[in-house]
């Protein structure tokens, strides 16, 4: 239908990323009828998503052709960013930024260096980028994830932890299981989407390869190795995450500092 | 290192301070705690009471002062040891998931130990749970629950129980039972305890010792029926 009101691309485009804008802010409606309290980060995340996305969009055709090592230092920019987003919701956690830094440079920063040097990843910056970039948003989504759950856990069995405590349990013993829920939370939905991949959804790496002629077996065995390495990148990320914070969140002597609020 | 003054004191207290938010919580406590001796710690809400007994588990750390365990310096201790030597009873019983048995075992296992058959039995004999073994503790009321969380501390044979109000939660019947139960333990076995308590009636029956604490600070202490009667 939009077709026939614009006749011009870029007011076409304009037009898709209204409606589509419009729909995700109908969420806002949604959250705020239900008194969720996230109607501020929705509005700033679609905005922000927006914003983003045109900027780089407009130096990407610039980016892509450039050197491989560009390529390295935008990825390396890429996870120091990617650690921040992770760690906003889990403020509370001392030392969750310095967690999921080292989590998401772990755990999908290997996944990249290793994949490159075998040659899964082509060390041109074209393929470097975009798929680096998904790795390492993969990791991100799984810390932030499972540093939410584990702090929920935590919040609610304060008392188990510190029964365990007191019994002469070492802090790594008593949170075992919220360490085990967590990992497991962060995975369902890489797990999910392994799952489903090719039923329920077609990833855009495949579509995009199957537009520009790849054979589909080709595309379909190279979406593997992208929903692999996602798969790899998000566990590494979310398992070192809660190792890390798992750490912090107890004194030396072995005393709970991460309190829900008002609680002592 | 430093010496306590006499071989009998098993606790000694100095100076000890906890602040959060710049508010003290214990501020400048000092006493010393012979062997054998039953503590009652007194006084009204948001007195320091449960932060008193925490801090002597280091469950919490002091801002300020010193815990002497026998004649050592509590900080030097590994946390894990101190803790199982002073074991701490909170209010609620926070069972773990699984059975009572697994919950009487968990101290132990700490420890590198396994708790025989018997010993598993024994303890629930001394708290009135003969048979519960291999009941599931979603299927406990709350009496019996706080009744596993005391046979679970005494599980590691501790030289000190800091008791904090366990029989806050539970209705008349239940408390009535706990403070028997504990009474009996004590005598029993002769272990040094604090307790901490609200009802000045229970602190005269179980206690030979007790403590007067508000706004984090000692008021008054000694004999039970001095401390009491003043």
């Amino acid at each position: 239908m939009l077709n026939l009101w614009f006749q011009d691309e870029l007011y076409l485009r304009i037009g898709q990323a209204s409606i589509a804008g419009v729909f995700a802010l109908l969420v806002v409606f949604l959250v705020h009828w239900q008194s969720i309290r996230l109607e501020k980060e929705i509005v700033i995340a679609v905005l922000r998503s927006l914003i983003q996305i045109t900027l780089v969009g407009s130096v990407l055709i610039y980016v892509l052709t450039a050197q491989s090592w560009l390529g390295v230092l935008i990825l390396a920019a890429m996870i120091l960013s990617a650690a921040f987003t992770a760690a906003r919701r889990t403020k509370e956690i001392p030392g969750s930024m310095r967690a999921t830094f080292f989590a998401i440079l772990l755990g999908s920063g290997s996944v990249i260096g290793v994949m490159t040097f075998l040659g899964v990843i082509q060390w041109e910056i074209s393929s470097l980028l975009p798929v680096g970039s998904m790795i390492i948003s993969g990791g991100m989504n799984s810390c932030a994830l499972a540093l939410d759950r584990f702090k929920g856990e935590i919040d609610s069995h304060v008392g188990h932890i510190e029964a365990g405590l007191c019994l002469g349990a070492s802090s790594r013993e008593v949170v075992k299981p919220y360490v085990r829920k967590s990992f497991q939370a962060s995975l369902i939905p890489r797990i999910n989407s392994m799952r489903s991949l090719g039923i329920v959804w077609i990833p855009g790496i495949m579509s995009g390869m199957l537009l520009a002629g790849s054979d589909p077996i080709y595309a379909a065995l190279y979406q593997f190795v992208v929903m692999a390495m996602l798969f790899v990148a998000s566990s590494l990320s979310s398992l070192i995450s809660i190792l890390l914070v798992r750490k912090y969140i107890f004194s030396e002597a072995e005393q709970l500092i991460l309190r829900p609020e008002g609680d002592y | 290192m430093q010496s306590v003054e006499s071989p009998s004191i098993i606790l000694k207290v100095e100076n000890l301070t906890r602040q959060i938010d710049g508010s003290k919580i214990i501020d400048d406590l000092s006493i010393s705690i012979k062997k054998g001796e039953v503590w009652v710690v007194i006084g009204p809400s948001g007195a320091g009471k449960s932060t008193f007994l925490r801090l002597l588990n280091r469950l919490d750390e002091p801002q300020g002062g010193k815990i002497w365990f026998h004649d050592q310096d509590a900080a030097t201790l590994p946390p894990q040891e101190l803790r199982s030597r002073i074991g701490l009873v909170l209010q609620e019983a926070n069972l773990f998931p699984g059975t009572v048995k697994s919950n009487i075992e968990f101290g132990p296992q700490q420890k590198g130990l396994t708790l025989s058959q018997e010993a598993v039995e024994q303890l629930l004999g001394q708290v009135g749970l003969i048979g519960f073994a291999d009941r599931d503790v979603r299927n406990l009321s709350g009496g019996e629950a706080q009744r596993v969380s005391l046979a679970r501390t005494l599980a590691n044979s501790p030289e000190i129980l800091l008791l904090d109000e366990p029989t806050s939660a539970l209705d008349d019947g239940s408390k009535q039972e706990i403070e028997e139960l504990v009474t009996s333990i004590i005598r029993e076995k002769q272990i040094t305890c604090l307790m901490v308590t609200h009802d000045i009636q229970q602190a005269i029956r179980i206690a030979t010792h007790a403590m007067i604490l508000d706004k984090g600070k000692l008021i008054n202490y000694g004999a039970v029926g001095e401390v009491l009667d003043a």
